[in-house]
């Protein structure tokens, strides 16, 4: 294995400097997210870092509620990417009650709870 | 060389259920404890093996050993959430069947009510969820409620009625939490928490703790109350976090659930009394389609209507469940507690006429651990 930060750090490195990549294993060509050290399909560690389409279908959707005087309510979903991998993000632009299994969303990259750059997703060719 | 019938539940006792003021959690733990070494009629030097998970005492095997005054010679702390009491009960049929133990004692308490009035959990949000605030752990079981109403038509009155049958069950054990009469019309109108989940869906929030006594099955019969033998045990993990689990539809339950049920050499249907671990209503949905009680995506047709309700096709968590009776946030000992009450005979009201077969599961994480164990009466041997 190579010296360095680890995956989450590099993920988390690019992601800060607005590049949003995912995982691909070299040696069966599985996707991987979350960054992983060896690839969970064949356990090889030949893995290296792709730009995904962006391009995602939502999988399931909640909708956290909260009083107005808390920030109000805001959605959280499970989206597929194109590549097969799944990941946990937010849709904006579209009303919470609007989102479904099945919507075709594509990736941005937004701002986290904390403030922090996080991978949020829009309504593909939609508003907003 | 199979592990079925070769060890048995002699002693069980519940203790602090509902509210414990001014009890710690290893208060409680320790009281259920000396109830279930009286029921087995066991001393407390015997005990050579023990087995715990607490809920924020990463060290809580070592805890129970210092506050019993044991040097037990096996040390079980296996933390897999609120399943990990039914792993317990299998490493403990292991152990005494290789005869590096002869008396294992399982415990847990909480006083998670009295204490904080919600869940208490050293876990925080994972790496890759945290920015986008999904409950923890509501929000994952409310996506994967969306994804079976999406993929199979699941409907909102159908998780209402697990709640509704839950506290059908819960009005028969005096023991139970909270017994006022719940309908599904009162489901639907609580408050909304996480879509599709409302605050009926969700388990109670109590103190409580549960202790279970194990021996061999040649000595079980030695103590005051009928052994109850486990049959079969069997467990299945598919992720940690609801963002990694392959198919929101399908639990580790259908793995635990197969293994469980060849050990035993019983079907679903050879089951009289069902204990699920029902932290929310869809978990009795997914659990008893993947335990083989009906096909996947059959689940809510299942339950609706009383289904699972007293008069229903299937006595389904018989003491009221998590989410009438008792749910001090691991609520996996609680299956097994139910299970035994209830095929020795002594479930009162609530008692299934002839039960001789129970399933108890339980589920940890966020329908991340799934262990199934089934347990029988002697005539099941």
């Amino acid at each position: 294995m190579e010296k360095g930060p680890g995956p989450d750090a590099v993920f988390a490195a690019k992601l800060a400097e607005g590049v949003f990549e995912i995982q691909k294993c070299g040696s069966c060509g599985t996707h991987v997210f979350h960054p992983r050290v060896i690839c969970p399909a064949c356990g090889s560690a030949d893995l290296e870092w792709v730009t995904p389409s962006g391009k995602a279908t939502v999988y399931a959707r909640t909708v956290v509620r909260r009083k107005p005087e808390r920030g109000g309510d805001y959605n959280v979903v499970l989206v597929d990417l194109e590549e097969g991998v799944r990941m946990m993000s937010r849709v904006d632009g579209i009303a919470h009650d609007e989102i479904a299994a099945g919507l075709k969303v594509i990736a941005s990259i937004g701002e986290g709870a904390d403030g922090q750059s996080a991978v949020v997703f829009r309504p593909e060719g939609g508003a907003g | 060389m199979s592990l079925r019938g070769k060890a048995a539940i002699v002693g069980a006792a519940l203790a602090g259920c509902g509210e414990a003021h001014g009890k710690s959690a290893m208060e409680i733990t320790v009281e259920a404890v000396h109830g279930a070494l009286a029921d087995a009629g066991v001393s407390l030097c015997d005990v050579d093996a023990i087995a715990t998970c607490q809920p924020l005492d990463m060290l809580s095997g070592l805890t129970l050993a210092q506050e019993l005054g044991l040097n037990p010679r096996f040390t079980m702390n296996n933390r897999m959430g609120g399943s990990s009491f039914l792993s317990h009960t299998l490493w403990a049929a292991m152990l005494l069947e290789l005869r590096l133990a002869d008396t294992v004692l399982i415990a847990y308490g909480s006083n998670q009510r009295t204490a904080s009035g919600k869940l208490m959990t050293a876990l925080g949000l994972p790496t890759y969820e945290a920015p986008y605030r999904p409950m923890f752990p509501l929000s994952s079981y409310a996506l994967a409620a969306d994804r079976h109403m999406t993929q199979f038509g699941t409907t909102r009155e159908q998780l209402a009625d697990v709640a509704v049958a839950a506290r059908a069950w819960a009005q028969k054990n005096p023991e139970a939490f909270v017994r006022d009469p719940l309908t599904r019309e009162d489901v639907i109108a609580s408050r909304l928490v996480s879509d599709p989940l409302r605050v009926r869906d969700c388990c109670l929030v109590t103190d409580g703790g549960g202790a279970l006594v194990m021996r061999r099955a040649e000595t079980a019969k030695d103590h005051p109350r009928p052994p109850v033998y486990l049959l079969g045990g069997g467990e299945g993990t598919t992720h940690r976090d609801i963002s990694e689990m392959p198919d929101l539809t399908v639990t580790g339950a259908a793995q635990s659930g197969a293994a469980a049920m060849e050990m035993a050499g019983v079907r679903p249907s050879d089951i009289d009394v069902v204990e699920l671990y029902d932290a929310f209503t869809i978990n009795v949905i997914l659990f008893l389609e993947d335990l083989g009680f009906c096909r996947k995506g059959e689940g809510g047709a299942f339950v609706e209507s009383g289904g699972i309700a007293p008069g229903g096709h299937l006595p389904v968590n018989t003491n009221g469940g998590g989410l009438s009776c008792v749910h001090p946030g691991m609520y996996g000992i609680f299956t097994l507690v139910e299970a035994v009450r209830q095929l020795r005979g002594e479930a009162g009201d609530r008692q299934i006429d002839g039960a001789e077969l129970a399933l108890a599961h339980g589920n940890g994480g966020v329908l991340s651990s799934q262990v199934t164990n089934i347990l029988g009466s002697e005539a099941t041997l």
